[in-house]
């Protein structure tokens, strides 16, 4: 019954004189969503509204999922249009919808019109007076509530009338491409696509590097992390994934290092090296998923060692959150099944059995210096043998 | 150079099979179920394979079913006997060391209200016969075991166990899982007292996606797939024609030069054993060089992970199977080798290598190079 959704957006109205750009970038963002959904839409802008159409026959359930994707959607609502044809018509188009959304279900409602076409022969709280009425008349199962109603009926008098009464929640945020873009640190684990979905969601644009330690790790371990970096681009839009191969880096420091540093030294390698591509495609930060104490090398003392390597601001959106509410983040986003997939744990051996906890910076260091002589090479092959990989959902 | 060591896992089709492939989708296409010329035609194919299957192990080709492979055949022989048989008893006898495909099932069959024993395997591999034995009832329906391991190459005494299952309970039925060794032993069911038989077209340089399940003359059991009741009602489904005339020839084919493969691949694995004893803390797993099937070998290089070993070995162009996978938490190690009392090191470090009879000398002399040079860098990194 439904041929227009109207797309609520929260923080967009506040943005002053640049809310053409957010509009422009959420307009984008809906049609990409939309391209794979059965159906023809039309997305349009009007009003200080954004509107998607649709012709003809069109996979409801399909199109609001794919909506629930895009960053900035607040809310979208299922939308049916009336002409103008007076008030009787109204009238009864309202009792038809009423009935046909909600049967014989025992609710409260309460009508809210709002008239931007002042010529309309009703005022506003005459409109809300009289159609509740007749609701009333028509369905014994309604009453009225204008506190608290289950059902928030929306009569809009434009050029035509609009009735919506449902509001499905969106993810909320900004549109991405609004607010610069970062480079993502992603592992084949749950929090690194966790964690680049929660920045991304404030309009950040992501690409991500990988750390790729054949034969410890395998293709299949590649293959997971192109795998999840698709899944999250399905929000964040196409990803360029920088497939780092890692090992002779991880070797030296194997061999000359201190093994309960091993850890986080080989950390503080990989943020040098995401630094260096975040700088290459203009990205101004890094994203990573730690939390504080998850792991030894996440601990607030190792958190400083590894932040010390690097120059530019490093985000960490789970920082304060528990294992079990990052999980649950990636259920709802849809990455955790791909997450535990057991391919990537083969890169233990350069795991400590007792890696330092509170390591100290100036320690750390001094061990590094140990790499001093061949450290500058392997990094600068590690750079250059780089496979960027162009993901999109 | 490159070397395709994990056999076991599938065959490069013979180019017989993919002539015949080719023929029955482009020319002969028909349906054998159609009434026209078109489906006579192609019927021709089902009847030519199941005789040819049907004498390599001397048995009648009324008795040969089709399948999509080792899997499916596996899983009707266990339903469907368990189904048709339910009412004389629900006792069902297996080993610990079956592939997933036996084990699976049975387990589903279990929470169905069977009760199913798990023989234990002896160091190499093989079940105490006085076991089983014991643990025949006159409940007992379907007794399961493998002929030829998948992992480790034990060669179980399929005679002897048969003949012990019909002087205990003449009606158990008994099915065996031949995927690793039809095409590659002397297999004859009424001899061996075999009522069930399941083997797989891609082990035996035949198509993907097609097996066949014996099934001996009186043995009671269900169809599991109904429909247009193709293959007498028993399998239905449009039949499979470019795999089973793949199959036909592949199992044509691998029965007419039984010996030169058999004899190939024992020097295959005499020259990897002989060089493998040469290197340090390496432990070969199973049955003796002579017992074991001569085309499988399991061996732990201790102190590599398997799947490290696997991938060094597959950036030198040789591809072999890690025995137990990744695992550096909690998860479970390979069912097999954990019944023959491997020990953890031991299991972390498994590699399978599993020739075919067109493996040759200079793949293995290859792979030996390539194992002695890599593995003392490997040995170098180990967690401390």
């Amino acid at each position: 019954m439904f041929q227009t959704f109207l797309i609520k957006y929260a923080e967009i109205g506040i943005k002053g004189k640049n809310r053409f750009l957010f509009e422009d970038a959420l307009v984008r963002h809906i049609v990409r969503a939309l391209k794979k959904v059965d159906g023809t839409f039309k997305v349009t802008k009007e009003m200080g509204r954004i509107y998607v159409n649709t012709e003809g026959d069109f996979d409801y359930e399909g199109a609001i999922e794919a909506m629930k994707t895009v960053f900035g959607i607040a809310g979208i609502c299922p939308v049916k249009i009336l002409k103008d044809e007076g008030f009787e018509a109204l009238s009864a188009a309202v009792v038809d919808y009423m009935k046909s959304m909600y049967g014989d279900e025992k609710k409260t409602f309460k009508v809210a019109a709002r008239r931007a076409n002042k010529k309309y022969p009703l005022d506003t709280m005459e409109l809300n007076m009289e159609l509740g009425g007749d609701i009333l008349d028509a369905c014994p199962n309604l009453t009225v509530d204008v506190h608290n109603p289950d059902i928030y009926l929306t009569v809009e008098v434009r050029d035509k009338i609009y009735l919506y009464s449902e509001i499905i929640p969106g993810p909320g945020g900004m549109p991405v491409g609004t607010n610069g873009s970062a480079m993502l640190l992603l592992s084949g684990g749950i929090d690194s696509p966790v964690a680049g979905y929660m920045i991304s969601k404030r309009g950040v644009s992501i690409d991500a590097v990988y750390f790729h330690a054949p034969p410890y790790t395998s293709e299949r371990a590649k293959q997971k992390v192109v795998d999840l970096a698709r899944e999250i681009a399905v929000y964040t839009g196409p990803i360029r994934l920088h497939v780092v191969n890692f090992t002779d880096i991880q070797l030296a420091i194997y061999e000359k290092c201190p093994h309960e540093e091993l850890t986080i030294i080989m950390r503080r390698y990989m943020m040098k090296i995401a630094q260096h591509f975040a700088e290459k495609t203009g990205a101004l930060s890094l994203i990573t998923g730690e939390s504080i104490g998850q792991v030894a090398s996440q601990t607030m003392h190792s958190l400083y060692c590894t932040d010390a390597a690097c120059t530019i601001p490093v985000f960490r959106p789970l920082i304060g959150m528990d294992k079990q509410e990052i999980v649950d983040i990636s259920e709802k986003i849809g990455t955790y099944e791909t997450s535990i997939l057991p391919f990537e744990d083969c890169c233990t051996i350069f795991v400590a059995k007792h890696p330092v906890t509170k390591p100290v910076l100036k320690t750390i260091e001094r061990s590094e210096r140990k790499l001093d002589d061949v450290i500058d090479d392997l990094m600068k092959t590690a750079l250059e043998t780089t496979e960027v990989i162009y993901v999109e959902a | 150079m490159e070397a395709y060591l994990d056999n076991s896992a599938t065959t490069r089709c013979y180019e017989e099979v993919r002539d015949i492939v080719v023929k029955t989708m482009m020319e002969d296409f028909g349906n054998p179920s159609s009434m026209h010329l078109k489906g006579v035609e192609t019927e021709q194919y089902l009847k030519r394979s199941a005789a040819a299957i049907a004498k390599t192990m001397r048995v009648q080709e009324k008795d040969i079913y089709f399948t999509s492979g080792g899997t499916e055949s596996n899983n009707w022989a266990l339903y469907g006997t368990a189904m048709a048989n339910k009412r004389r008893g629900t006792h069902i006898i297996t080993t610990q060391i079956e592939h997933a495909a036996i084990g699976a099932p049975l387990a589903a069959l279990e929470e169905q209200g069977f009760t199913v024993t798990r023989l234990g395997v002896q160091k190499d591999g093989c079940i105490r016969l006085e076991e089983l034995e014991e643990a025949i009832t006159p409940e007992t329906i379907l007794v399961s075991i493998m002929y030829v391991n998948n992992e480790i190459g034990t060669v179980e005494p399929i005679q002897q166990i048969g003949e012990l299952i019909k002087k205990k309970n003449p009606n158990t039925l008994f099915h065996v899982d031949a995927i690793q060794a039809y095409g590659k032993y002397r297999i004859y069911p009424k001899r061996m007292k075999i009522d069930l038989l399941s083997a797989s077209g891609h082990k035996i340089h035949g198509p993907k996606g097609v097996g066949f399940l014996y099934i001996g003359d009186k043995v009671k059991i269900n169809p599991m797939i109904l429909g247009g009741g193709q293959q007498k009602g028993m399998r239905s489904g449009t039949d499979n024609v470019p795999g089973v005339a793949g199959l036909g020839v592949a199992a044509e084919l691998m029965y007419s030069h039984l010996d030169e493969n058999l004899e190939q691949m024992r020097k295959a694995k005499h020259q990897l054993l002989s060089g493998l004893s040469e290197l340090e803390d390496v432990v070969i797993h199973g049955q003796s060089e002579e017992e074991g099937a001569p085309y499988i070998v399991n061996a732990s290089f201790l102190g590599i992970r398997s799947e490290v070993l696997l991938h060094t070995l597959e950036d030198r162009g040789i591809f072999v199977s890690a025995g137990s996978a990744c695992s550096s938490h909690k998860r479970a190690g390979s069912a097999t080798l954990t019944a023959i009392g491997c020990s953890r090191p031991e299991m972390e470090s498994s590699v399978r290598f599993s020739f075919a009879e067109t493996t040759t000398e200079e793949e293995i002399a290859y792979t030996l190079q390539v194992l002695r040079e890599v593995i003392p860098a490997l040995r170098k990194y180990t967690r401390r």
